[in-house]
């Protein structure tokens, strides 16, 4: 693969109703921010990929509606339905394909919409969607298997909130940085057994953009840019049923195929920090397993031996992860955002010490039907 | 067995529950329905690069990718550019409620604006409107007004 880096980016603050900003508000500023960041202007990108959701939206062709905002006018754009890992991924074969420096943009308002219902929409309606079920729903039904599997204990998985939270104090970007204890998890609300309140990512509201460039023009770029070594997708089947929820293969299978794209054989020595799409608490234990960090069922001793906290041999969502702030679609690329940011040495009071190689990973689909891995480095 | 099905009819499911939104109406829209509701009257926007006046105002003009911030006064008056007398069915999205038919959509340059403002015209015979008659705005009562687009009842033609 040629030489292609991310140059410029930028992002909201999440919040839980940015009830003054439009979406053309959230993409505007972005953009604006990202082509700062870069040293360049709107001159200087060749296409444009927004990444939006219609049912989200409550817009036919979402996509469409922020061209201006976000300076496509008179350039291709196109747009990704869907998280914006796999945006950013179309985005870097832009790149690749020689079509010249992209910008990728991505938006959404959890608060305007109703998310169980959009979720609920994600499912079978003839089958499935009167039955109750949504991206929660769904979820409780993959943590139910997990736990069951491997005889993982609801504290177990409480502690990967503790910790996100926990980081999130440290993000100036996060919607909930919070002080909590296992207790203040396993006492929360109880939303759909096992999960709690605080196993439970939140409705947000923000945007994210993210510019990537070939090798001559990341060159000109205003500070140093973040290479993309690896990169890969991969989906299981749609059907809930017809998956094995407690091994999650298409992980493993895209992990697998960026890993060897970066020259990565040992994935737990030569990364040193991951950002993981935990849109509950269980999902982060359960993505390293996919990603190879340990062996299925050993996830949440990870955790339990503070690998993956900040002082650990692998932090794991320094940024405070997705349990601290979750703009649907935007999340994947926040994760890549605060992996360059590592890597970048400008994480602030959240920096990984030496991080020169970093994870960042987006889903699609309920409880991870499909899994998008980046690979990025300091070094060329 | 099977024979016993074969000649069943095809099935489906209908689904008729509307999806709710909120969407934010963000400083400009919200200033334009104000202006709507405390003077009958329009406002738009000029673009520093181009010097185009936008209706409705917004905060990026696409061509020039610049931000906006100096809001015009409009008239409550322009000219019909374009227009249909629509006969096929329209339900409105907010009642569910299919829309009288005909109706007309209007295609109106609002005087001292660039770009095109379209609303309803109070005309649906084809014999009576013409592309470049004068129209004006006919709003509803200050007190029911809700910052919508309906707060503007229609456009009646003046000529």
């Amino acid at each position: 693969m040629d030489n292609i880096a991310i140059i410029g980016l930028a992002q909201t603050r999440y919040e839980r109703r940015k009830k003054d900003k439009i979406f053309l508000d959230l993409v505007y500023e972005t953009t604006t921010a990202a082509l700062d960041d870069a040293g360049l202007t709107i001159d200087d990108i060749d296409n444009v990929v927004t990444v939006s959701n219609d049912f989200f939206d409550g817009r036919t062709i979402s996509g469409m509606a922020v061209g201006d905002a976000a300076g496509a006018y008179d350039k291709n754009i196109s747009t990704v339905e869907g998280d914006g890992a796999f945006g950013a991924m179309y985005g870097a074969m832009r790149v690749l394909g020689g079509a010249g420096t992209t910008l990728v943009v991505a938006h959404c308002k959890g608060s305007e919409g109703d998310t169980a219902t959009i979720t609920n929409g994600m499912f079978d309606p003839i089958y499935q969607r009167h039955l109750g079920i949504n991206a929660v729903t769904s979820s409780a039904i993959q943590a139910n298997a997990y736990l069951h599997r491997y005889g993982i204990t609801e504290q177990d998985i409480a502690m990967v909130s503790v910790k996100n939270h926990g980081n999130a104090k440290n993000n100036p970007f996060a919607q909930l940085p919070m002080d909590i204890c296992v207790d203040d998890v396993m006492t929360s609300k109880k939303i759909a057994d096992p999960l709690k309140l605080l196993d439970c990512s939140p409705v947000s509201d923000g945007a994210a953009a993210i510019i990537i460039a070939d090798e001559k023009t990341a060159g000109r770029a205003a500070k140093p840019p973040v290479w993309i070594k690896g990169m890969a997708h991969c989906a299981d089947e749609y059907f809930l049923g017809d998956r094995d929820l407690t091994n999650p293969r298409s992980l493993r299978q895209a992990a697998q195929k960026a890993y060897a794209m970066a020259g990565i054989t040992d994935p737990f020595k030569e990364i040193h920090v991951a950002e993981i799409y935990e849109a509950f608490t269980y999902m982060e234990p359960l993505w390293l397993e996919g990603l190879g960090f340990c062996e299925p069922g050993q996830g949440p001793s990870l955790l339990k031996d503070g690998v993956t906290t900040m002082d650990g041999r692998l932090p794991v969502n320094p940024s405070g992860g997705v349990l601290s702030a979750h703009a649907v679609l935007v999340a994947g690329l926040a994760r890549i955002i605060e992996i360059a940011e590592q890597l970048r040495d400008t994480a602030g009071a959240r920096q990984v010490t030496g991080a020169g190689m970093g994870l960042a990973h987006g889903i699609n689909g309920p409880c991870g039907q499909s899994h998008c891995v980046w690979i990025l480095s300091k070094e060329k | 067995m099977a024979h016993e099905y074969e000649n069943h009819a095809p099935m489906t499911m209908r689904m008729e529950t509307p999806m709710p939104y909120e969407w934010s109406i963000g400083k400009y829209g919200s200033r334009f329905f104000q202006e709507i509701r405390e003077k009958n009257q329009f406002i738009g926007i000029r673009c520093p690069g181009c010097g185009k006046v936008y209706i409705p105002p917004r905060r990026v003009c696409g061509p020039c990718f610049k931000e906006l911030d100096e809001l015009v006064e409009l008239p409550n008056q322009g000219a019909i550019t374009a227009f249909s007398i629509v006969n096929y069915p329209f339900i409105d999205p907010n009642t569910g409620i299919q829309r009288p038919i005909p109706y007309t959509y209007g295609y109106i340059r609002i005087d001292g604006a660039d770009n095109i403002f379209s609303h309803i015209i109070d005309e649906t015979d084809e014999n009576k409107i013409k592309v470049g008659m004068r129209v004006r705005a006919v709003f509803k009562e200050k007190d029911a007004m809700q910052g919508h687009i309906n707060d503007i009842k229609h456009f009646e033609i003046v000529d």
